[in-house]
């Protein structure tokens, strides 16, 4: 990124992208103050998390090592990367290439892969409640359905925003609203990928070690 | 410095990124698989991978570093996570003390 003009931290348009690389510095800047505020968000959740791994709050009920499904995390961890580095290339397609039909494939299969990603995890929900680890069940177990999930809801608004976003590129085209809006989308969809990071070491890994 | 070859400089961030990512996700979940070494061993390695590619993520994915970053931009993310390291690491210091003593 030598030689260019870096005007927030994160992704820049670049130079060549005019009024809306100007835009951007504003709207990034309280983008990442919203993103830092989510964070504080989930490490509360981490902790309240990590405070009920104690025998008492598992109350007699499951623990971790009988409802965490390694395979199935390790998938999940894959999907969710692979849909961060094509939301990395949609990105690059928008400030370098200029092209609107490369960001929305791009966009599809970054989509795609993040639906996969719900789709692994619902399913792993399904098969803890169908065991009879419910929230209810124990301290434990309403942590893990405050943290787990809270991040899937993320995704899943995520995802409705890349479908908007693809209506967006093909109503209006690519112009200034436009692009800072998936610049932040990018943002977003990063920043989810490092919350998982958190989850799967702490709460999959963590749980089964 | 023209377009493609500043194409393929961040193209080639992503990759380093990717590539890193990939081999510290890998690695931890291999060694929870092997399952042989004793637990707190693994469970350090695992958070040590862990917040090596939270900081690989930052910096080939957000571009987040401390070259050629406004300030007072830096310190946002910064100051967060001191935040949270104080109110996380509170929180769990004090819970587990407190767990500790009622047994």
């Amino acid at each position: 990124m030598k030689g260019e003009a870096v005007r927030h931290p994160g992704i820049n348009l670049g130079d060549d992208h005019g009024e809306a690389h100007s835009a951007a510095e504003t709207l990034v800047f309280g983008f990442w103050v919203f993103l830092m505020s989510d964070l504080i968000v989930f490490g509360l959740m981490f902790a309240t998390y990590v405070t009920m791994l104690t025998p008492n709050s598992f109350a007699g009920g499951p623990e971790p090592k009988d409802v965490f499904n390694l395979g199935s995390a390790f998938a999940q961890t894959i999907l969710l990367l692979l849909s961060s580095l094509a939301m990395g290339f949609a990105g690059l397609a928008l400030r370098y290439k200029h092209s609107v039909v490369r960001v929305n494939v791009w966009l599809l299969i970054s989509l795609f892969l993040g639906i996969g990603f719900l789709a692994l995890e619902i399913n792993d929900f399904r098969d803890m409640i169908e065991m009879g680890a419910v929230p209810s069940r124990s301290g434990f177990l309403s942590a893990f359905f405050g943290l787990v999930p809270l991040h899937g809801l993320h995704v899943t608004a995520g995802c409705i925003w890349i479908v908007i976003m693809l209506i967006q590129l093909r109503v209006f085209g690519p112009n200034t609203v436009v692009k800072t809006r998936l610049l932040r989308l990018g943002l977003f969809w990063h920043f989810l990928d490092i919350v998982w990071i958190g989850i799967f070491s702490i709460v999959f890994l963590g749980g089964l070690a | 410095m023209d377009q493609d070859h500043r194409f393929e400089q961040a193209l080639r961030q992503y990759i380093i990124g990717f590539v890193l990512a990939l081999a510290l996700t890998g690695v931890p979940f291999a060694l929870v698989a092997w399952g042989k070494l004793p637990g707190s061993v693994t469970l350090l390695f695992v958070l040590l991978c862990g917040l090596t590619q939270m900081v690989v993520q930052f910096r080939y994915f957000l571009h987040i570093d401390f070259t050629q970053q406004k300030r007072e931009d830096l310190l946002l993310i910064l100051f967060s996570t001191l935040l949270l390291a104080i109110m996380a690491g509170g929180t769990i210091w004090i819970m587990t003390n407190l767990a500790h003593r009622m047994h």
